[in-house]
């Protein structure tokens, strides 16, 4: 007997694509997504990007720099990329800070004039010595933890004479001086030490001990009072946007099953004009879900929703506007809602997952980085942070009201031509 | 009682007068749907104020025949013209209402936001729709339930809305696929009364059913369809006499094996189903020969009837099938 249901279950299950989806596929997939985010066995480690400017030009300076230029997990930047072919100036600090702002970087060094006079110091007695000044953008919580310890660690590996030499001043200082015979095997040493840097030898460190003056500053995000909200509530937002429009947009099928589709194109309705409504409907849906999001995060998680009102309406309703087109495309690729369902939930938590909603995409390998961005959700998801986090104009949005609009046209275009199954027999 | 339908519906701004009077005229109608042809030349003309009823069994092909007229079937060949205009015109979309077989409403949606729903489909507005909408549900006898949600209207009831649905842009051409499938006798009753309503307000009406007794009452003229073709067409008499002339029915029924009864029923140009034997006699006296016969072959009679051929049997006799086959 017990044999016998368990018979009818695998056979119904066989028949049930998108149950075995689900139950074998979907886990598969999600295992290796976050396997290739948080395990080991990567092709790509994710680098973190910095922008440094050498406002000394000292050969301690010069160093410095080339000592982060050495170190394989940075991609330093000193100058902008080219445009058009055509290289551009050096950052300056204050174009600097606006490339932290404007996401180019999470983080820039800025070492300052005068740096190389004093650049290291042990202990308390560095008041002298001019700081390192680092822009963060503190959106990326990894990125500025790193900079900052690598910056230490590039001291100790980059400027080892200087070090030494700093040292014996202080045994000069403190000490009484060495003798003749001890300052000939100092000099040997430091010789020595510079023949190494020369090579190109690195040698591991502690990155702590604050060999090198450091002042951060939060260069975006400053001021808010609950800087992670806005992401999450714009990433949350979009996986929900898209799970509540695709259950909408199965209303169709559920209109194809009971006939009445049938009778609505056969009054002046047309499927053109049907599907329209359809999108429209789903669109405000969306768009009136990411207005309770936000709305939720301003009462209750201190978001400044209302001074970027201009900048959310134009994201909202072209999220909304590609989610909305992207529930019709599934609605007009599935026969049945449970196909709908399965197919859905699949896709979506996949798009999720890979386009930062779920966790930051900077968390991710390059790789999926850029895989994310065939996603929805990180092109919604960017737009937003620049509007919430960023405080960049409405006009710096061009590029994700210009994918997402293009999305919802070409989602919407093929659920057309898809839908012609249901418009005649 | 049932409310006059036609008695004050307002003239629908979205209907214009259109080019023919004749409601509904297919020719040399086909369609196939891979190997099965399930329209093969169908011809038929509904005259204004007309009822036709469209009678066959299952997969006859009367729903595809209708589903063409409305639209959603592309046919292969022939041609479809409803008051003139092509099947799948705005025109003929503005002049003909679809009962569907289905329920085809909005389950979440009450009584009256379902009708308010499909005049809006069909381009009504304002007062026009109020009005309609009014009409419609006193003509369904579902006024009193106008705020009530579809989903839980009794089957009776959502046949009734389903059939307002259809009229409510006072269409002048009315397509009815089997309007009383799974309704109680009661229910069914109810329906009659609404379509003799539409009858005797002038709106012609194709209705397809495979009962024939409903055929009988509400149909001017009958066209019996089957395997996709309309094998006769007429009023209930001309179909009897074309089919039986004079002849009367002869049921005889039989005990004993159903083999060999159907074997000697089919020898003396019968028909037997169930050991149920049916004759064609051209005059009563030819029965007590078929008698004679029957005993001759050793079948034990249990009793035997004369019958005035109705249209099953004239559908028994042109398909050799049962109706509801």
């Amino acid at each position: 007997m017990i044999s016998a249901i368990v018979r009818t279950a695998v056979v119904s299950l066989r028949r049930d694509r998108g149950a075995l989806a689900l139950s074998f596929l979907l886990p598969v997939i999600f295992f290796s997504i976050f396997a290739v985010i948080f395990g080991g066995r990567r092709n790509s480690t994710p680098k973190v990007a910095v922008i440094i400017v050498d406002e000394d030009h000292s050969p301690a300076s010069q160093r410095l720099v080339q000592g982060f230029q050495h170190e394989g997990s940075l991609v330093v930047k000193t100058r902008p990329e080219p445009v058009r072919g055509a290289e551009q100036h050096e950052y300056t600090a204050v174009s600097a800070e606006a490339a932290v702002k404007a996401g180019a970087a999470p983080v820039a060094l800025i070492i300052p004039r005068g740096f190389g006079e004093n650049p290291i110091s042990f202990g308390p007695g560095g008041s002298d010595r001019l700081p390192v000044r680092m822009l963060e953008d503190s959106s990326d919580m990894v990125a500025p933890q790193v900079i900052a310890g690598l910056l230490q660690k590039v001291a100790m590996t980059s400027m080892p004479d200087l070090m030494a030499e700093q040292g014996s001043k202080y045994f000069d200082q403190y000490a009484g001086g060495l003798t003749r015979e001890q300052r000939d095997r100092l000099e040997q040493g430091l010789r020595a030490l510079r023949e190494r840097r020369g090579s190109g030898a690195s040698s591991s460190g502690s990155s702590d001990g604050g060999i090198i003056a450091v002042t951060t500053r939060a260069v975006v995000g400053e001021n808010k009072d609950n800087p992670m909200v806005s992401f999450y509530a714009a990433a949350i937002g979009v996986m929900f946007l898209l799970f509540t429009t695709s259950g909408a947009a199965g209303s169709l099928l559920d209109e194809a099953e009971s006939g009445t589709l049938d009778r609505v194109l056969s009054s002046r309705v047309t499927m053109t004009r049907l599907l329209l409504g359809k999108l429209t409907f789903n669109s405000l849906l969306a768009f009136s879900q990411l207005v309770l999001m936000f709305l939720w995060g301003w009462a209750v998680f201190q978001l400044d929703f209302w001074s970027h009102i201009p900048g959310f309406v134009i994201m909202g309703v072209c999220t909304a506007m590609a989610v909305a087109a992207f529930g019709m495309l599934l609605a007009s690729v599935c026969r049945t809602r449970a196909q709908l369902g399965a197919l859905s939930t699949l896709l979506i938590l996949v798009m999720s997952s890979i386009g930062g909603s779920m966790f930051p995409r900077f968390l991710m390998p390059e790789a999926m980085q850029k895989a994310g961005l065939l996603t929805i959700n990180a092109w919604a998801i960017d737009g937003f942070t620049k509007i919430f986090w960023r405080d960049e104009p409405v006009s710096h949005l061009w590029p994700q009201v210009l994918v997402l609009v293009s999305v919802a046209i070409i989602l919407f275009v093929i659920a057309r031509r898809l839908a012609r199954r249901w418009e005649y027999t | 009682m049932v409310k006059s339908y036609e008695e004050s519906l307002l003239p629908s701004a979205a209907i214009s007068i259109p080019v023919s009077s004749v409601p509904l005229r297919v020719e040399a109608l086909v369609k196939r749907f891979g190997q099965l042809t399930a329209l093969d030349g169908v011809t038929l003309e509904l005259g204004t104020g007309e009822c036709l009823g469209l009678l066959g069994p299952n997969g006859a092909g009367k729903s595809t025949l209708i589903r063409s007229v409305v639209g959603r079937v592309i046919p292969d060949s022939g041609t479809i013209s409803v008051f003139g205009a092509p099947a799948d015109s705005m025109l003929a979309r503005s002049t003909l209402g679809w009962i569907p077989q289905e329920l085809a409403l909005y389950p979440r949606l009450t009584c009256r936001e379902n009708l308010q729903s499909f005049g809006r489909y069909h381009g009504l507005s304002g007062e026009t729709l109020d009005r309609n909408v009014a009409l419609c549900l006193a003509w369904a006898t579902l006024a009193d339930r106008a705020g009530e949600l579809v989903k839980n209207l009794s089957g009776g009831m959502k046949r009734r809305l389903n059939m307002a649905a259809g009229l409510i842009h006072q269409p002048k051409l009315v397509l009815m696929d089997e309007p009383t499938v799974g309704v109680d006798p009661q229910s069914r009753n109810h329906i009659f009364e609404m379509i003799e309503n539409l009858r005797s307000e002038g709106v012609s009406i194709i209705y397809t059913t495979h009962y024939m007794e409903e055929a009988e009452r509400l149909c001017d003229r009958i066209a019996i369809i089957d395997h996709g073709k309309i094998i006769a067409h007429g009023t209930n008499a001309e179909l009897v006499r074309k089919t039986f002339g004079s002849r009367s029915q002869v049921v005889a029924r039989f005990a004993g094996a159903q083999d060999r009864i159907a074997h000697w029923v089919a020898q003396r140009g019968g028909h037997a189903v169930d050991g149920t034997a049916q004759f064609t006699v051209e005059h009563p006296t030819e029965i007590s020969s078929l008698l004679e016969a029957s005993a001759r072959a050793g079948l034990e009679l249990v009793d035997v009837s004369l019958r005035k051929p109705n249209l099953e049997l004239v559908f028994l006799q042109l398909t050799g099938r049962e109706l509801r086959d």
